[in-house]
């Protein structure tokens, strides 16, 4: 890219989140986008700062002390534009995970339909469906008024009806929730999104308008009974969000004006920035894969040629929803990612304090290996959950197991702060079992949501920094499909490097093997599976494939999908830690 | 600089509470009055449910049509089996309530009542002086006393004379230390580990009680108890953090009141024990934010020690590599038993 096309705009991303505040700085160096630096603060969205702007200030002022640079001046505001003495910047952009998860129910007519594209819809953003209202409720009017009453909700998602079909039914639907409102005090009422059938707008606005918080409307989410098309209205559910935010937290307001308006919802840049991902590199090998978990929410964005699909689990998040894990797996089932001998009760009493303290952080060995056990579950379970909204023409090798992606991009604070390149890949690999060749890479510094918000200001700017290296890849992973007794042969793998040499793995079932593969270098992979063994070629396929390095070089999986964990304790935390020595402990 | 979360423990405070009804009602105390905990500030009615008649539907009507027949308007009180609309005809369709209320809606055909009326009295929960009116909601109370605050509480509130059943600060308390002498009293434990101490503390009943940790199991029956619950310190099994321990159990015999409000990170809401004491001019309030700083007190909030209060003897500079393998910003520290440990600043909270 010639410099010439580079507006030279500094940027400054922040983004909000449950535990911390990162603000990120972008500028231009010899002629193209770079991230330069990045300073960070806890965030300050809860008591007694009440106040989300003063995390920002102070993870600015930390990025100040990072670069040298000044951003805010006396009065702590931002200086913008850039100024001539260097102090100050050219744009700002932010993104918002921070705050209780909205308490949202959705109303529509079949389940299996309407209903099922709400909750979808809902799982675009940071919301808990507290409960739904169909067609086939038993409940009669008055008892949903009198749950809705008991609710509160934040918002009220309707869905229902193809365009220009059932209207009737639709009224009936929204009765209850006109009715709730109405006797809610003002300031409770819930926010609703209507995205059903268009020709009911104006009878929408009619019924609701006066009654809610905010009406808002969408394109429908069901034209046609088989074609759903979530993407506006999973807009318009983003301008809704923005607006509730602004009523619960100070501070959200004073950033919109810094940003001139660019604030959006973490999870919804991430799968901005996945969308145009998919768009630039997905298609070869697969689907492209986007992973974020923290305090607030486990986001999976994916990426396919049919379509894109986002969910966002603020029950699988890490902070103070931590405690609602237990209401999806055991304890039993999260143990079983320990290397260490870990009491049921032990675990117990780390979710529900951790839950107390969100920003907190494993200082011990037993803690860490304690912290990796939940986000291992939380991600596994994040991942099945995400795993029933894929495209059904999506590749998969197997029925059950994940369609095959290239490349899976990781961040998140549980992410982002594994001690060591082989934690992070290893974590990553036990929770969401990708299949095939792909490659992984992970977002240190959290960038891929802070470039999604970006991207609207500054169309050139991710497409550098993403070229730029500011991402870690960890490696090329080669994941076996397929049964075979332990220790017998499942992969034959060669690496043939640039300069000609070559190194050889076999790979015996239920174990790991690593070529080493420096970051910046390419290699030819080939790959002979045994005993019917599926690498990505087919069952009992090998072929030759390009490969690049990364920090953990290129790691044959050998250990099948779905990774099936010995029942035997001591044989199964044996074998943990032997995998955990062959990444790198 | 570091910002630090605060943990009240402290002796002596002004304490400033607000207590306010859940919904619009009407408030009894007034300005500048004396209250006790026990006192009504506030009231309120509220209808716990609510009864939907489609007129329109039921008479096959036009909700125009149907609205011409109804006979009730907004505010009525209705009788059981009132008649709120009849059709026409020879045997007309009659529409009736099922239940005595109140008109709450009434249009396009529909009408909607709400019944089971309940009253609600708001309780002051702590003795001070009304400092504030908030209309249609509630009060906002001031008082001079001794501050505890805890992790969690389960949701309820009331007041009582201390007694301290924990010889230790992890003494287990269990049902057969509970006697009838004990009954309206606030019990200071260490922990509970079974729901039979629960259920015996209910049925006595107790005030309240005072608990540094409970086994998260349980919470769920913890809930249900009538009788406020405040854990100072956490859950599982750990000792009360020494600095509650110390400052609870010199004041034994005196009044306390529980305030076990559900922890919200978002509003500040925190359970806590508040110890109402005689002062000569008011104390200072509480500080909310400090900055980490040699020489203050502070809790861990993780292990290792976790719970343990101990002394901020220099901050770090740069970041420290713990054992977990993380890096972060730390502080040395000196527990009371004399020992030296190197904590993140994030697993820390100021003692103040």
């Amino acid at each position: 890219m010639p410099a010439s096309l580079v507006e030279g705009d500094s940027l400054l991303a922040v983004d909000i989140g449950g535990a911390n505040t990162r603000a990120v700085l972008f500028d231009v160096v010899e002629g193209t986008y770079r991230f330069l630096a990045s300073g960070s603060a806890p965030s300050t969205a809860e008591a007694p700062f009440k106040d989300v702007s003063e995390g920002v200030r102070n993870a600015l002022e930390n990025l100040q002390m990072v670069t040298g640079r000044t951003f805010l001046g006396a009065d702590r505001k931002l200086i913008t534009p850039a100024q001539a003495d260097g102090s100050g910047v050219d744009a700002f952009v932010c993104t918002l995970s921070a705050g209780p998860a909205l308490k949202t129910v959705i109303v529509g007519l079949l389940s299996d339909v309407s209903l099922e594209s709400a909750r979808r819809l809902a799982e675009t953003t940071y919301t808990r469906v507290v409960d739904s209202f169909g067609l086939n409720d038993h409940r009669k009017p008055d008892m949903q008024i009198d749950t809705l009453l008991r609710l509160r909700p934040d918002v009220v998602i309707i869905t229902g009806g193809t365009d220009g079909g059932a209207s009737r039914s639709i009224h009936k639907m929204l009765e209850p929730t006109g009715l709730s409102s109405y006797l809610l005090a003002p300031e409770r009422r819930p926010a609703v999104l209507f995205a059903g059938n268009q020709k009911l707008d104006d009878e929408v606005k009619e019924l609701l308008g006066g009654v809610s918080s905010a009406l808002h409307f969408s394109p429908n989410v069901r034209p046609s009974l088989d074609t759903e098309d979530l993407e506006p209205a999973a807009r318009e559910l983003t301008s809704l969000y923005l607006e509730i935010r602004k009523r619960q937290l100070k501070g959200v307001d004073t950033l919109e004006s810094w940003a001139g308006g660019y604030v959006l919802p973490t999870a919804y840049a991430e799968g901005r920035m996945m969308r145009f991902l998919g768009q630039v590199y997905g298609g070869a090998r697969g689907g492209i894969l986007g992973i974020d978990i923290g305090a607030s929410a486990a986001v999976i964005a994916a990426g396919f040629r049919e379509r894109n699909s986002l969910g966002v689990y603020p029950h699988f998040g890490l902070g103070e929803n931590l405690p609602a894990l237990l209401q999806y797996t055991t304890l039993e089932n999260i143990l079983r990612w320990s290397p260490l001998d870990i009491a049921t009760g032990v675990l117990r009493d780390y979710i529900f304090q951790k839950s107390l303290y969100p920003s907190s952080i494993p200082a011990t060995k037993e803690d860490q290996v304690i912290a990796q056990a939940v986000t291992r579950e939380a991600l596994y379970l994040a991942m099945q959950t995400a795993k029933r909204d894929f495209p059904r023409s999506a590749r998969v090798p197997k029925p059950g197991l994940l369609p095959f992606f290239e490349p899976i991009i990781a961040g998140g604070g549980a992410l982002g702060d594994a001690p060591t390149p082989g934690q992070g890949l290893l974590l990553l690999l036990d929770a969401i079992q990708p299949v095939g060749v792909t490659t992984i890479i992970l977002d240190r510094n959290n960038l891929l949501p802070l470039l999604g918000a970006a991207a609207a200001r500054n169309s050139i700017l991710p497409v550098h920094v993403l070229e730029s290296g500011a991402f870690q890849s960890l490696g090329t992973v080669v994941s076996a499909v397929g049964n075979a007794s332990y220790g017998s042969l499942i992969v034959r793998a060669r690496l043939v490097y640039e300069n000609g040499t070559e190194a050889r793995a076999d790979v015996k079932y239920g174990s790991m093997e690593i070529l080493p593969l420096p970051v910046g270098q390419s290699a030819k992979l080939t790959l002979q599976p045994q005993r019917g063994a599926d690498v990505g070629f087919g069952s009992g396929r090998g072929g030759t494939t390009t490969v690049s390095g990364g920090a953990m070089g290129v790691v044959i999986d050998g250990r099948g999908r779905p990774l099936i964990l010995p029942d035997d304790p001591v044989r199964r935390r044996e074998l943990i830690k032997r995998w955990l020595w062959t990444v790198g402990g | 600089m570091a910002l630090a979360h605060v943990h009240h423990i402290l002796p002596l405070t002004t304490i400033v509470r607000e207590r306010v009804l859940p919904v619009k009602g009407k408030v009894l105390a007034r300005l500048n009055q004396r209250v006790s905990p026990t006192d009504v500030v506030a009231e309120a009615t509220w209808s716990r449910e609510h009864i939907f008649l489609d007129v329109s539907r039921t008479l096959n009507l036009s909700p125009d049509a149907a609205d011409k027949l109804i006979r009730c308007k907004v505010n009525d009180r209705l009788a059981a089996g009132a008649v709120i609309a009849s059709g026409r005809g020879l045997i007309p369709k009659i529409v009736k309530t099922p239940v005595e209320g109140r008109v709450v809606a009434a249009g396009g055909g529909q009408v909607l009542i709400e019944s089971g009326e309940s009253r609600m009295e708001l309780r002051a929960g702590i003795s001070g002086n009304v400092v504030n009116i908030i209309p249609d909601r509630g009060v906002v109370i001031q008082t001079a006393g001794a501050l505890i605050q805890g992790v969690w509480g389960n949701g309820r509130v009331d007041t009582g004379v201390m007694i301290n059943l924990a010889e230790k600060p992890d003494a287990i308390l269990n049902a057969k230390r509970l006697d009838v002498s004990m009954r309206g009293s606030v019990i200071i434990a260490g922990q509970v580990r079974d729901a039979e101490t629960l259920q015996a503390a209910a049925e006595l009943p107790v005030r309240g009680l005072i608990l540094a940790c409970l086994f998260p199991s349980l919470l769920p029956m913890a809930r249900d108890m009538r009788y406020p619950i405040v854990l100072t310190d956490g859950f599982g099994a750990m000792p009360m953090n020494s600095a509650a321990y110390k400052l609870i159990t010199t004041n034994v015999k005196r009044e306390a009141t529980l305030n076990a409000e559900t922890f919200d990170r978002y509003s500040g809401a925190r359970p806590e024990v508040i110890i109402p004491l005689p002062v000569s001019s008011e104390p200072a309030p509480p500080v909310d934010v400090e900055t980490f700083a040699a020489g203050q007190m502070v809790r861990l909030r993780r292990p290792p020690a976790v719970g343990m209060i101990g002394t901020i003897t220099s901050l770090q500079s740069g970041l420290t590599t713990f054992p977990s393998g993380l890096r972060a910003a730390a502080a040395n520290i000196k527990l009371e038993n004399g020992e030296q440990l190197l904590v993140p600043l994030v697993n820390l909270e100021v003692v103040g």
